[in-house]
């Protein structure tokens, strides 16, 4: 069972309305790696992040976490599942209404029995380790940027999952933050032997923290492989993606004035 | 020709999205009684302090707004009935008349709109605003159900709150009544107390009630579902809002006429 990776995604297909997002994905993550996930807008992979954490039903394919299959696992399954899941989405999503300190300690309340000083306890020492000790009375609207996602990021790793998922940790960021957010996932990784998955556009913050990166372009990967492997990489527009070069596509004619005379859609 | 073709198709989408969004509320109202009943027993339970934390916002803190409403009404009733009857010299009849339509009618219709126009903004504005910033998602990727941490809470408050509101909402629209008819007619209060509880029966408070539940219902699953359901950033959230108040507000009065209709023949 420990050999098994922790993810392993197979023949991905993913489908909004009928536009195809992800085509045929295949994926395997050991345990306790971190993964990143590149890619610029539009490639797929925040849809990819939403069928990883389940919000997103694919159309086919297999989404294996920790040796199971999300798509087949029936609703108990899955909250079984989540409990060994821990997400920091993009803009922190902390729940604006309740303070810092009750965001980190909610996920306990629900899922545990423990006395509520355990819970004070065991979710200060989260607080800790993002370095955000003595905020937890603050609501989220009065953090910083950072702070938020530090703090989205102490409620990820509350129940000390086994799978963490970080939605562009960068993102908003000023270096300075970055690389302490950077710091701390490596921290993760060694301290708590999470398996990690990072998506992100950031390419320093990437390079610093991947143990490979994963480039999706297109709904499609284009490489798996080691910071090395992918800084060489003798592709085009992965070397583009890397050197911030504009996408200059060859245009089909006929696609092109389709694109333009097309009917706009009924709403 | 193209345009009776694109109207034709257009007619069909929103007969379709309808259908879904009935779908949708259905489906959501019994997902919500779900939780209540299963809940402790999948480990889930739906938090008490929650529902109290609920009926507090959608109750306790419309009182006096209810109160004055409805006790205008009260006054409302008695200056036109007098006047009316008059006619027939019979303005003492005036206490049937605010007995029998401010338990049956006015004190539900009032406190639905109040509380469809106070709450059901807010809940849709909230829950609306949650899911354009993935804070659904977060419960959800944290195993907490949406409909169970949110939805249930706000459903079972609403329940219990409106028919609570109503019973406030008959006793000052009668206390209304009876301090217009003694301006008007000296009619003293407790010969007017004494009068309303010769006139009403449990049938008339209940009549009230039933459509108060009924009422509840559709502001909490209007609003809830408006919510959910939000894209397009904060315009969406804007347009939810509208809507769930527009949309809640209609059903509470197509649905006040039809139980009318039922709850008198």
């Amino acid at each position: 069972m420990e050999k098994m990776p922790a993810i392993q995604v197979e023949n991905l297909v993913s489908h909004y309305g009928e536009r195809e997002i992800l085509k045929n994905i295949s994926l395997e993550v050991p345990r306790g790696e971190i993964l990143v996930i590149m890619g610029g807008s539009g490639s797929g992979k925040s849809t990819f992040l939403r069928s990883l954490l389940g919000l997103k039903k694919a159309t086919s394919g297999k989404v294996q976490l920790l040796g199971k299959d999300i798509l087949q696992m029936n609703e108990s399954e899955m909250h079984t599942m989540r409990k060994n899941m821990g997400v920091a989405f993009q803009g922190g999503a902390l729940f604006n209404s309740l303070t810092v300190g009750e965001n980190v300690r909610l996920p306990l309340r629900e899922h545990t029995k423990l006395d509520e000083s355990t819970i004070n306890i065991m979710s200060r020492m989260k607080l800790e380790v993002v370095n955000l000790a003595g905020f937890e009375d603050l609501k989220p609207a009065e953090l910083s940027g950072g702070m938020i996602k530090r703090a989205a990021l102490a409620r990820a790793i509350v129940m000390d999952p086994k799978l963490l998922f970080f939605d562009e940790p960068s993102a908003g960021l000023d270096p300075v933050a970055a690389v302490e957010l950077d710091e701390l996932i490596l921290t993760l990784r060694d301290a708590m032997r999470m398996t990690i998955v990072v998506v992100t556009h950031e390419l320093e913050s990437a390079y610093k923290i991947a143990d490979r990166i994963t480039v999706l372009d297109q709904g499609r990967i284009l490489m798996t492989g080691s910071v090395d492997e992918v800084k060489n990489s003798s592709n085009k527009r992965i070397q583009s993606l890397l050197h911030r070069q504009a996408r200059n596509e060859d245009i089909d004619a006929d696609e092109y004035l389709k694109r333009l005379t097309r009917k706009s859609p009924i709403h | 020709m193209p345009s009776i073709t694109h109207n034709i198709e257009s007619l069909g989408r929103k007969t379709v999205s309808s259908i879904e969004e009935c779908g949708y509320v259905t489906a959501l109202f019994f997902e919500s009684i779900y939780w209540l009943v299963m809940g402790k027993r999948r480990n889930q339970a739906i938090r008490f302090s929650a529902v109290v934390n609920e009926a507090k916002k959608i109750g306790v803190d419309a009182v006096a707004i209810s109160a004055v409403l409805c006790f205008a009404i009260g006054i409302m009733l008695a200056i036109q009935g007098i006047e009316t009857l008059k006619t027939f010299g019979a303005q003492s009849q005036v206490i049937l008349g605010i007995a029998l339509s401010v338990t049956r009618e006015f004190s539900p219709l009032i406190i639905g709109i109040l509380v469809a126009g106070r709450s059901g903004s807010s809940i849709a504005a909230r829950i609306g605003t949650m899911n354009e910033s993935q804070e659904i998602d977060a419960l959800q990727v944290m195993g907490i159900n949406p409909v169970r941490y949110l939805a249930s809470p706000i459903l079972i408050a609403m329940l219990i709150m409106l028919p609570l509101l109503v019973i406030l909402g008959d006793f000052m629209g009668l206390l209304g009544g009876a301090v217009y008819s003694y301006i008007d007619l000296n009619i003293s209060f407790s010969a007017y107390a004494e009068r309303s509880f010769e006139i009403l029966t449990i049938d008339d408070i209940s009549q009230g009630l039933i459509k108060s539940v009924v009422f509840a219902a559709i502001i909490a699953l209007v609003s809830l579902s408006n919510g959910f359901q939000v894209s397009g950033g904060a315009e969406g959230v804007g347009k939810a809002t509208t809507r769930s108040v527009v949309m809640s507000i209609s059903l509470i009065v197509l649905a006040d006429m039809i139980f009318t209709y039922f709850l008198n023949r």
